[in-house]
């Protein structure tokens, strides 16, 4: 039975078990001066994982008496947050080096991280979530912090753990008031006891433990940290925050609403619908007052989570399959937004300033024409993959009959253009005053490049992800 | 051979509009020009191989939707086959008159390229035009109307640097589009009446179409009247009838060869064909054909009343045309079609040459248009002269009456007069008064135009009088082709258009009968059931056997066709046609003595006493005011319609886009954004405390909204 059981967590065991031995590996040898090989060990081992879940396939599984699950949807979650998280170490390297960052604890705190995630959106079992949850922050926290002798980096690193605390206390006593009243901890004793209309006290539980998740993908209004923690980080660490965390607690979340309390849609959908028009409304609007891209990057991930929230609060499969889908074009284009972010430096010293990017267009045309792509498709121009995402999730909303939040995810998608198009616009338009470095960051450009070919040529059949999203949803939502 | 036709002009407009910087532009012209010569032919054979049984060609399916089944075909009749002669004839003619008449404009630019872009436009209103009378369905023929619609606009707008142009062509424009509007809500009508559009179907519904009603706000309308009025309504605007006239006058601002073709000969004539081709519903839309007399003839007598003070050469026939297409609509509604296809093709041959000859006067005058800068041209202008001439004896009509022999406007005139006077009634005695005074004063106004340009002594700009010279060949020789036509149209076509009932008969493919053999068949159907008009018919015929014995013709026949046979449909109890034959012979000499008197008077006013009109204007200077300012249709418009459709524009501009839409949008983008993007920026602080509270508070809003929709 063990044996069965081990068998299914084998990805999650093979990286735990990488982790500790690439940490004692190090640490015994030539400490940093083993990371960047620790990197290109740990992209190895992730896509090398991600092929294993991928290519397996099979029905759903479970182990531990229900309290992992693993299924279609997890599976298609996994794949995406490993392969975004090699990505983000891939195009982060060469920045981690100049910066003098590369110490052989980031691989393996990612790593770490990453098993968090992968438990997190195969959690069948409340006691499951907050281990996979908690695994995951305290990693977190760490890499946040991970420019020790920078203030603003340990402050984020600081305020982040504060706020990710205040959440995880949040998410625990809504746990404890679910478990109170349904009296377990499992996703499907939990389904079964709100089966024909939940207790107020689950409703309260569901509430608390839905206000936890929403902190963890920056949903408005438990976004305050996202900003200011994505400003302090190092870079690359803000690219991975923007990626494969916000998958991971996506995923999440569409496993609780649904394998827990997908019997009472009407109960949460409300609140899930309203945390998507806060976060569009304030991402959209407050990123028109920002200079930092990164900051800007912030307020963006915030609208891009409202929408996805929108794909959720459909509350059926076709909304579970939109989410899935607006999340993975979102990580590509996140992917090589932040790649280019990496490269900008100017006299070798990173710059992070909207102003920066003025003249763009006449320096490295193919670069900012690169950006101009992915800056369009994360506005949602059509063709470009990007529109397709909010095509999705509108579609879903529109089915599911909430024709008000559909007309308001449009409306905050054109206050949000505003702000995509500014930065096109300083490049094409603005007048150079001091040049950015040519970039010499050859992998974060190749992230770039593939992640606006992928906007350009996904408009085709977005390369079939739409159909593996609705074979996903469908083992999730039933 | 009917594709052939169809297309060639298309394609000439095609290869010289697109490609006359690859192959020249001479040659783009001689090409455009040739290719209409080839359609003219083929016309021609069309026209005489013709052998009155109507065939359809289908191109290919154009929509397919429903029960809407449209294709692109070409349907031959007598009807069309006519109406393609009218066109392809005048139209390369006035391709090759336009060879002369716009080799030099001072209109544009020394070096602009305008002569292919203007023989493109006539070659594609051809091709619109030539759409427009084959079409089998409504579609087509509003596709066609269109099309003819948008070539006029581009040409009346030709010159487009001059600003009246491009206001007459505005105007041309707008004021169709309350016909189109109208034509449009009659062919939605039929379709949702008869689910077709096609003529096979929808011709052949005349009579249950009398019996149906359309419900409209509560009241209910005989669908025959009702479609038959929405109808007419888009043919007075593409005709030019009292109330939608206004613009045909002022598209006299276009190129005089656009005038002669579209403004005479062909376009204007498109209502008139309209009407004809419905004839087998209108047939049974008594209210619609008594409204079509009533506007055809004020139309007849308006205009002429208006055409006598007029000054500028081509308004005077720009609104002579308006008042043959009265006559044309009068003929139409007393329910002889024939005749007023008869009308329509003599009156294109000699409308289409005034207007060319008036061009060629234009064009020996430097582009001088104002008779009273003319006078005396007889001598410089010879040929000009005699085609003008020719072109006035046809409108006037003269001929040798109680014969068949005269000028070709002489013979159909005088049928549209007869017929209506045949129709009988108050509304019949109207009708042949209001045009018989028409006539003379058609007679008037058109010898005033030739004593004022080709008599007298010369006025004006002496220069011009001095460099005053004949046109080139390719203006004459349409002119003299045209002039052909005037003579003789109608002494040939007389007893095809206007003969007896089984001459008629025969050549629009609608079978007939003799009297007594309708009858028995009427008694026949009527044993099978089907009877209530036919048995109000049979009745009639047997009451004008009896009257007419000895009338005109050996044999009395009478139109049996079912509706939707033949080109036309004249209902078994239509007698107008035999009528109008019986007439007695006062009637027939009426329009013969109204000429006269007008041609009397025009000689005593310009020849023998030319101060009169002077003192007669003064004397009655109201009067003359209300004729020269066109009846003041123009500024009853403009204070009805123009001014407030003005300020309702400018209401919704300045204040409904400018102030509402502009400044809301301005307002929410520029003031209340920032503001809350302020706002945003102020509540992320920094402090720690500040954004745990904003979380509780977050918390706290979803509890009490979880709380408040919970069981509810």
């Amino acid at each position: 039975m063990l044996a069965s059981d081990l068998s299914i967590l084998l990805p999650e065991i093979i990286l735990a078990v990488f982790a500790m031995l690439g940490l004692i590996t190090a640490v015994y040898t030539s400490k940093d001066g083993l990371a960047p090989v620790l990197v290109w060990l740990t992209v190895a081992v992730f896509v090398g994982v991600a092929a294993m879940i991928g290519l397996s396939g099979g029905p759903t599984q479970s182990a531990f008496g229900g309290m992992f699950i693993d299924d279609g949807f997890s599976r298609f979650a996994k794949v995406v947050i490993l392969l975004s998280a090699a990505a983000i170490l891939l195009v982060g390297q060469e920045f981690m080096v100049r910066d003098d960052l590369m110490r052989f604890e980031y691989p393996m705190l990612i790593t770490l991280a990453a098993v968090g995630m992968m438990v997190m959106v195969s959690a069948g079992d409340l006691m499951t979530l907050y281990m996979g949850l908690e695994l995951q922050s305290l990693s977190l926290y760490v890499v946040a912090a991970l420019r020790r002798d920078s203030a603003r980096s340990t402050e984020a690193g600081l305020k982040y753990f504060v706020l990710g605390a205040l959440s995880s206390g949040l998410l625990l006593y809504g746990a404890s008031l679910t478990y109170g009243f349904a009296g377990t901890t499992l996703f499907s004793g939990i389904f079964e006891a709100a089966e024909g209309g939940a207790s107020l006290g689950l409703v309260f539980g569901l509430v608390f433990m839905i206000a936890g998740l929403a902190f963890k993908v920056s949903a408005a209004p438990f976004h305050m940290w996202t900003p200011d923690v994505y400003e302090g980080s190092p870079t690359p660490v803000t690219a991975f925050f923007a990626t494969a965390p916000k998958v991971a607690a996506m995923g999440l979340f569409a496993r609780l609403a649904h394998d827990a309390f997908g019997g009472v849609v009407g109960d949460w959908q409300q609140i899930v619908a309203l945390l998507a028009v806060f976060s569009m409304f304030l991402g959209a609007i407050a990123a028109i007052g920002q200079t930092d891209i990164k900051r800007l990057m912030a307020y963006s991930s915030i609208t891009h989570m409202g929408f996805a929230l929108m794909g959720l609060a459909a509350g059926d499969e076709q909304g579970v399959s939109a989410m899935l889908i607006y999340m993975a074009i979102y990580v590509t284009m996140n992917i090589g937004t932040f790649a280019f972010i990496l490269s900008m430096t100017r006299d070798g010293r990173h710059v992070t300033n909207i102003s920066a990017l003025n003249g763009l267009s006449s320096r490295e045309p193919v670069k900012a024409l690169a950006l101009l792509v992915l800056m369009f498709s994360l506005a949602g121009v059509p063709p470009l993959v990007g529109f397709f995402g909010k095509y999705a999730v509108l579609v879903a909303a529109v089915n599911a009959g909430l024709n008000w939040l559909a007309i308001l995810g449009v409306i905050a998608s054109v206050i949000g253009a505003f702000y995509y198009i500014r930065i096109v616009y300083f490049m094409y338009f603005g007048e150079e005053r001091e040049p950015l470095d040519p970039s010499g960051n050859r992998l974060a450009m190749v992230g770039l490049m593939t992640a606006a070919a992928i906007m350009l040529l996904g408009v085709f059949n977005l390369f079939g992800i739409d159909d593996l999203a609705m074979a996903a949803a469908a083992t999730l939502v039933n | 051979m009917e594709t052939i036709l169809l297309f060639a002009p298309l394609v000439g407009a095609i290869i010289c509009g697109f490609s006359w910087r690859l192959i020249g532009e001479q040659a783009a012209c001689v090409v455009s020009t040739g290719l209409l010569f080839l359609s003219m032919a083929l016309s021609w054979i069309v026209f005489f191989a013709f052998d009155g049984e109507t065939y359809t060609r289908d191109l290919f399916t154009w929509i397919a939707s429903g029960s809407l089944d449209t294709s692109w075909q070409v349907r031959i009749d007598r009807l069309t086959a006519t109406m393609l002669i009218v066109i392809t004839s005048v139209s390369a003619l006035v391709h090759l008159y336009s060879f002369g008449y716009m080799a030099h404009d001072e209109h544009f630019r020394e070096g602009e390229s305008y002569r292919p872009r203007f023989f493109a436009y006539l070659s594609f209103f051809t091709f619109a035009m030539l759409m427009l009378v084959t079409a089998d369905n409504l579609l087509q023929l509003f596709f066609g109307w269109e099309g003819v619609g948008v070539a006029s606009y581009l040409l009346i707008g030709f010159y487009f640097r001059k600003p009246t142009a491009g206001a007459a062509a505005i105007k041309a424009f707008v004021v169709n589009r309350v016909g189109d509007f109208a034509f449009l809500l009659g062919i939605f009508a039929l379709f949702k009446l008869t689910d077709s559009i096609n003529f096979d179907v929808i011709l052949a519904m005349g009579p249950e179409l009398a019996e149906m009603t359309i419900s409209f706000l509560g009241y209910e309308l005989n669908a025959a009247n009702t479609i038959g009025m929405l109808l007419f309504f888009g043919a007075m605007g593409k005709s030019a009838q009292l109330f939608l006239h206004t613009w045909l006058p002022d598209a006299m601002e276009g190129p005089t060869p656009v005038s002669a073709l579209i403004h005479a000969a062909t376009m204007v004539t498109a209502g008139v064909f309209l009407v004809i081709r419905m004839s087998p519903v209108l047939e049974y839309a008594p209210y619609a054909t008594n409204f079509i007399v009533i506007i055809g003839a004020a139309t007849a007598f308006f205009a002429a009343t208006v055409g006598l003070v007029q000054n500028d050469i081509k308004r005077v026939i720009a609104y002579s045309t308006c008042s043959q297409l009265g006559y044309m609509f009068v003929a139409a509604g007393v329910g002889v079609y024939s005749v007023a296809l008869f009308h329509l093709f003599t009156h294109a041959f000699f409308k289409a040459m005034l207007f060319l000859g008036a061009g060629s006067v234009i064009h020996a005058m430097h582009h001088e248009q104002d008779m009273r800068n003319y006078g005396g041209l007889r001598k410089k202008i010879p040929l000009t002269f005699a085609a003008m001439l020719i072109g006035t004896l046809a409108i006037t009509g003269v001929g040798i009456p109680l014969t068949y022999i005269g000028f070709a406007g002489f013979l159909s005139k005088d049928a549209v007069i007869e017929s209506a006077f045949a129709f009988g009634g108050g509304l019949g005695l109207y009708a042949f008064w209001a045009l018989v005074i028409a006539a003379c004063f058609t007679s008037f106004y058109s010898w005033r135009l030739m004593y004022l340009t080709f008599f007298g002594t010369p006025r004006g700009d002496r220069h011009a009088h001095d460099h005053a010279h004949e046109s080139p060949m390719t203006m004459l020789i349409p002119l003299g082709a045209l002039a052909l036509g005037a003579v003789f149209s109608g002494m040939i076509w007389y007893n095809s258009f206007f003969g007896s009932v089984d001459q008629v008969g025969r050549f629009f493919g609608v079978e007939y009968a003799e009297e007594g053999e309708v009858g028995a068949e009427e008694a026949h159907a009527e044993e099978a059931g089907d009877p209530v008009i036919e048995g109000a018919a049979a009745e009639e015929a047997g009451d004008y056997a009896g009257e007419d014995a000895g009338g005109y013709g050996e044999a009395h026949y009478v139109f049996t066709g079912a509706p939707g046979d033949g080109a036309i449909h004249i209902a078994p109890d239509n007698n107008v046609l035999n009528d109008a034959h019986a007439v007695s012979t006062w009637v027939k000499l009426a329009p013969f003595i109204a000429m006269l008197i007008g041609f009397g008077t025009a000689t005593l006013f310009y020849i023998v006493n030319p101060s009169l009109p002077r003192r007669l204007a003064e004397t009655n200077r109201p009067a003359y005011l209300f004729l020269l300012n066109k009846w003041y249709f123009d500024e009853i418009y403009n204070w009805l319609f123009v001014i407030p459709a003005g300020w309702l524009g400018r209401l919704f501009w300045r204040r409904g886009d400018g102030n509402i839409i502009d400044g809301g949008i301005n307002g929410l983008a520029m003031g209340i954004i920032p503001w809350f993007t302020r706002m945003a920026g102020r509540a992320q602080s920094g402090y720690l405390f500040h954004y745990a509270f904003a979380m509780v508070l977050g918390i706290a809003l979803l509890i009490t909204i979880a709380t408040l929709s919970f069981g509810g």
